[in-house]
């Protein structure tokens, strides 16, 4: 690889003044792997990015965190959920600041979205109707998938929204994973699964729904009234082999430039200057992770694999029928 | 968990004499093979083994009891060794009519399904779980929809196992005296006496053996299973899901308590398996 690099230094036109060369070991979630080609080729392009050589690992979020703190290589990591950079804040590997800065370290936006099959023909528009006779829903498992906590998350704070209590709340997500007819293990092979037939609709990130589209995929895409704001995290860690070449990549993800492609490729700009430019479908209650208490407490209280609340609710659930 | 199956995979038929050549090659590794051997499984078997069980057992008894006796995972548990043994049963039977066929019959294209059995190997396990769901799913040409149902977990696990089933009856099927048969044939002996009296008892161990691969295969398998089980937990959620549930939710301890059941299940069963292979070795030798 170096050598690679160093041929094409004596060899092509002379790197632009500032360009330093050098790689960047990329690590994220499995979602914004095609957006990513594209904002890495435009990044080449541009001064600081010239030369600059790119390793690049997709995976589960969760998987994805782990991985790095058991000692795979990573300058840039891009997670889908904030708990997955906290890991790594926890093994030393990220600064606990990254979520200063102008973007709250935040690099995209998304919000839950219904996927449904092509025209609607169960006429799904509400959460309410996610739970009537007969519907039957995909979200991935939720304590396996992040995609999975922002869903069960949204149609949670949705019942708030629409001043529901907090019992009310968790009875609707009760409902809801009653209506779930399969909990695949990541929001990749959930929208395979719904490909593959199953389910009248699908709860899914709203960047992915639009590259299904995008792929000519048989979808239509449902904007819930009252829905979740996905943010994505993204830091350059602490053992960055490469520092100013990590730090130019995400300056540029962050650039009015860069965040232009990723708005191309389905994901809201965190810019709102971009944001003004494109025309995302505007749900009438738009709510944040912060307000239903925090990634940190939503986790514990909710995604615990033994003393969560979803945890319960799939035992009452699993108890009542298999019994 | 597979390289210990292994050795109990019959390499000759249990009656053959140690040739002089297996003899001789103690005098060629000049003693070394035991500790070479032991050292490569310790490395690739043992270690990683050991890892999990310690992982298992860090928060101490208590913690992994709790871990193992959860609802969800007793769920799990109870799906997985239910398919698991039904899958090794059926394939033992399936992989003995097909090993029969591949070796007694002289058809076209022999050959080429004899390299087919292996394909479940080479194929990975989500893209074998992506075609089954897409076979026999809501939208298969079949109009069979078993997506989300314990029949598609027996079907997938049934696919990734059914070369260990036909591969170990296979060479010994070959090797049977075909003389035996016909002499049993010619004093009076049904069809089906042939089979219970002669064939079945030459080819159990390796049936057995075939059937405990199967078995240990099938408790672990997970890219196959979670695409057409739907995951749901407490219907159709497989042990190696949950596992992976819990590894994700960072819960790496709870991950390996239950994965220590799976093996002690894999290891309880095999050992049997080798018990009762000795069992019909002895008296076929009586």
């Amino acid at each position: 690889m170096a050598g690679l690099a160093l041929l094409g230094l004596s060899v092509g036109a002379a790197p632009p003044a500032g360009a330093a060369g050098g790689t960047v070991s990329l690590v994220a979630y499995s979602t914004p792997k095609p957006a990513y080609s594209v904002l890495i080729s435009a990044f080449d392009e541009t001064a600081a990015g010239s030369g600059v050589t790119f390793t690049q690992s997709f995976g589960p979020s969760g998987t994805q965190a782990t991985s790095v703190t058991q000692g795979l290589p990573a300058d840039v990591v891009n997670f889908s959920l904030a708990p997955d950079m906290n890991k790594l804040v926890s093994a030393g590997l990220v600064a606990s600041t990254w979520g200063s800065g102008p973007t709250k370290g935040i690099v995209t936006d998304s919000i839950v979205s219904f996927v449904v099959r092509p025209g609607n023909p169960k006429h799904i528009k509400t959460w309410a109707d996610l739970v009537k006779p007969g519907v039957q829903v995909i979200t991935p498992n939720p304590f396996s998938s992040g995609s999975a906590k922002w869903n069960l998350m949204a149609a949670y704070g949705a019942q708030l929204a629409l001043h529901k209590t907090k019992a009310q709340a968790l009875a609707y997500l009760t409902q809801l994973l009653q209506h779930t007819v399969a909990q695949p293990s990541s929001a990749s092979t959930a929208l395979q699964t719904f490909l593959g037939g199953q389910g009248d609709v699908l709860l899914d990130y709203e960047d992915d729904a639009i590259y299904a589209q995008n792929q000519n995929q048989p979808v239509s895409i449902v904007t819930p009234p009252e829905t979740i704001l996905i943010e994505n995290p993204i830091a350059v860690t602490t053992k960055a082999a490469d520092p100013t070449a990590a730090k130019a990549f995400v300056k540029f993800l962050l650039s009015t430039e860069g965040q232009t492609l990723w708005a191309e490729q389905g994901y809201r700009p965190v810019l709102p200057s971009v944001a003004a430019r494109f025309d995302f479908p505007t749900p009438k209650k738009l709510f944040t992770i912060d307000g239903l208490g925090g990634w940190t407490s939503v986790n514990t209280a909710f995604f615990d694999p033994t003393t969560g609340k979803v945890a319960a609710i799939e035992q009452s659930l699993g108890q009542a029928t298999s019994g | 968990m597979t390289e210990l199956a292994l050795r109990t995979t019959p390499r000759r038929t249990p009656h053959r004499r140690r040739t002089p050549g297996e003899r001789a090659s103690a005098l060629v590794t000049g003693g070394w093979g035991p500790t070479l051997a032991v050292t490569y499984l310790s490395l690739l078997v043992i270690l990683p083994v050991a890892a999990v069980v310690t992982n298992a057992f860090s928060g101490g008894w208590h913690a992994f009891w709790l871990a193992v006796t959860q609802p969800q995972a007793l769920a799990a548990l109870k799906l997985t060794l239910v398919c698991s043994v039904l899958v090794a049963v059926v394939n033992s039977v399936a992989g003995l009519a097909i090993a029969w066929v591949l070796v007694r019959d002289d058809f076209a294209g022999q050959r080429l399904v004899s390299a087919i059995i292996d394909l479940p190997f080479a194929l990975p396990t989500i893209v074998a779980g992506l075609t089954l769901l897409t076979l026999y799913g809501p939208n298969g040409p079949f109009r069979v929809n078993v997506a989300g149902t314990r029949i598609g977990i027996v079907l997938a696990l049934a696919f990734v196992t059914l070369p260990f089933c036909v591969r170990t009856v296979q060479p010994v099927l070959a090797e049977l005296d075909k003389e035996t048969e016909e002499a049993a044939a010619s004093l009076g002996a049904s069809h089906a006496g042939v089979l219970r009296r002669i064939v079945l008892p030459s080819i159990a161990p390796a049936m057995l053996a075939g059937a405990g691969l199967a078995f240990a295969r099938a408790i672990g398998e997970f890219g196959s299973v979670v695409l057409i089980s739907s995951n749901l937990p407490f219907k159709t959620e497989v042990a190696s899901s949950y596992i992976y549930n819990l590894s994700q939710s960072n819960d790496l301890p709870g991950a390996s308590a239950v994965s220590v059941v799976l093996i002690a299940l894999a290891l309880v069963l095999l050992l049997g398996i080798g018990a009762l292979r000795r069992q019909f070795n002895v008296t076929e030798a009586a």
